[in-house]
């Protein structure tokens, strides 16, 4: 299996295709374009539709359309984008329709820039759109990853009958590392009996979100919670380095963790113990592991590319036994190795609150 | 593990010298990543480029304190001049750039690669003079890596530049 040297952005797109993608309805938008352009040159080629829709609105819904119908289908964007996206994914997470919808995230608020930043966390993880929904959030951490969890993303799409984000961000999206495809070829899609993709011969399906009647609304919106417990007992992932021994565990995911590897690298070299937890699904988040890591007399220190809003997830997942603080640039900064090393040292040398 | 920052103007050839070490790296089996700056540049702007060659998985591919710097116009000498770590290595474009070092901490090689190129008689290998001068001062990746890599990375209908740009390494490695 040889490697090749690729853009994130590409990588995913290819594993998406590789993956059985009938169909790619997006927008342009910094600094996802390279999705769009490869899936253009390369989707027609191998037997998917193609499709720049006129507005990210007008995308999502073609999604919507596609999921229901049955077929393998994605759609791309970067933080405004996706905001416009929300109504969209409300239905299609409502209506239990798999897809998968990715966010390689830029600064903001608003229209902001184009340089990276994970200030989409909330929205991806908590919500977004309205209604008492889950999406399945993976955070690749390096181009292999953008591959990969993109494959991952679609099977657990079918499986769950669940909409996925891949929640990327401006580094991992421009960034070309190697990476490796499978070179078997073989796609896990799964029956789909529910598909509205022609009646003949049997009872017609309906995809809807439409539940007008409370108390039958109410046993639908518990299934739709059964069914959110059953993912976060079986589909949590993440990982760890050096965290046994550690006074001090880094918790980041996607860019920030690579920088926190890098922190965590020149941390070991002083003889400071100082450990990396990254979560790889933002939700399901890894709670259980980070409440067993958690002990009196250790730390830990979110790094983020946001105000602090993955940090909520770990204090709740630690619950108050070890201090949690943060380490984090705003506005598409990039935090620096060196500039959590020195939060480190503020917190080993107690120097912070 | 070199940490190395490439900086010019747009269409010096700043991101596929970038690409070409990165490309070399992965031929030899190491870990590499390469980042481009992306803001709303143009050809004329300033561009500039992250890579990371190493022996284990890279932390992280944004460049802040680079082991080497090759700059290619002044504005990027004055950007990252100051940035080489102590013991690191600057390579600028002395056809340029007219300033010179002041620090005593890191090895400083200026190389006139424009002048080399036009006398090649292609001013768009003046990054590979400059990734020749790279070559002969660390052992970041083979010559023979490079080789391949220009065939990989240069579409079939370009490989008759091949040679040139042997070329254009080849002069580069005169400057020590």
């Amino acid at each position: 299996m040889a490697k090749i040297l690729m853009k994130g952005n590409e990588a995913l797109s290819e594993a998406a295709i590789r993956a059985g993608l009938k169909a790619f309805y997006g927008y342009p938008i910094t600094p996802q374009n390279e999705v769009p352009a490869y899936m253009a040159e390369h989707l027609p080629l191998r037997g998917g539709v193609y499709l720049q829709a006129e507005s990210e609105v007008s995308a999502i819904n073609m999604v919507y359309g596609a999921a229901g119908a049955g077929v393998r289908v994605m759609t791309s964007s970067s933080s405004p984008g996706i905001s416009l996206k929300q109504e969209g994914i409300s239905y299609i997470a409502a209506a239990q329709l798999p897809c998968v919808i990715v966010n390689v995230v830029r600064n903001g608020p608003g229209l902001g820039g184009i340089q990276p930043a994970q200030g989409d966390y909330f929205q991806a993880v908590k919500g977004g759109g309205h209604g008492d929904y889950r999406l399945i959030v993976l955070a690749p951490g390096n181009v292999q990853e953008m591959a990969d969890l993109t494959t991952l993303g679609f099977d657990l799409a079918d499986k769950w009958r669940n909409p996925v984000m891949i929640l990327s961000d401006g580094i991992l999206g421009q960034m070309m590392e190697p990476v490796v495809f499978s070179e078997d070829g073989a796609v896990s899609e799964v029956d789909k009996p529910w598909a509205t993709n022609g009646a003949a011969g049997r009872e017609r399906n309906i995809v809807n979100s439409l539940d007008i009647i409370p108390d039958k609304a109410e046993k639908n919106m518990l299934r739709l919670l059964e069914k959110y417990d059953q993912i976060k007992a079986e589909e949590v992932r993440w990982q760890e380095h050096n965290t046994e021994d550690a006074d001090v565990i880094l918790v980041g995911y996607g860019t920030s963790a690579r920088v926190a590897r890098s922190a965590m690298e020149l941390a070991r070299k002083e003889g400071l113990k100082v450990g990396l937890f990254r979560p790889i699904t933002l939700w399901p988040f890894p709670e259980q592991r980070l409440a067993e890591l958690a002990k009196a007399g250790r730390s830990f220190l979110a790094v983020e590319m946001s105000a602090g809003q993955m940090i909520e997830d770990v204090r709740l997942a630690v619950n108050g036994v070890s201090p949690v603080h943060l380490s984090n640039r705003l506005g598409g900064m990039v935090p620096t190795p060196e500039d959590v090393l020195e939060k480190v040292r503020e917190i080993l040398e107690g120097r912070v609150s | 593990m070199a940490e190395i920052i490439i900086a010019g103007f747009g269409g010096q050839g700043v991101l596929v010298l970038g690409q070409m070490i990165t490309y070399s790296g992965m031929i030899e089996d190491k870990a590499v990543s390469w980042f481009p700056s992306y803001g709303p540049e143009q050809r004329g702007g300033t561009c500039n480029c992250s890579v990371v060659i190493a022996e284990d998985e890279i932390g992280s591919p944004l460049v802040t304190v680079p082991t080497t710097a090759i700059v290619m116009n002044a504005p990027s000498f004055d950007r990252f001049e100051p940035k080489v770590g102590k013991g690191g290595l600057l390579i600028y474009n002395s056809s340029l750039i007219d300033k010179k070092s002041e620090r005593d901490d890191i090895r400083v090689i200026a190389v006139p690669a424009n002048q080399i190129a036009d006398e090649l008689g292609n001013a768009r290998v003046a990054n590979m003079v400059l990734l020749g001068t790279l070559l002969e001062a660390t052992n970041v990746v083979k010559t023979e890596s490079v080789e391949k890599a220009l065939k990989n990375v240069l579409s079939e209908r370009h490989h008759d530049l091949i040679p040139l740009n042997m070329q254009a390494l080849e002069r580069g490695r005169a400057y020590q």
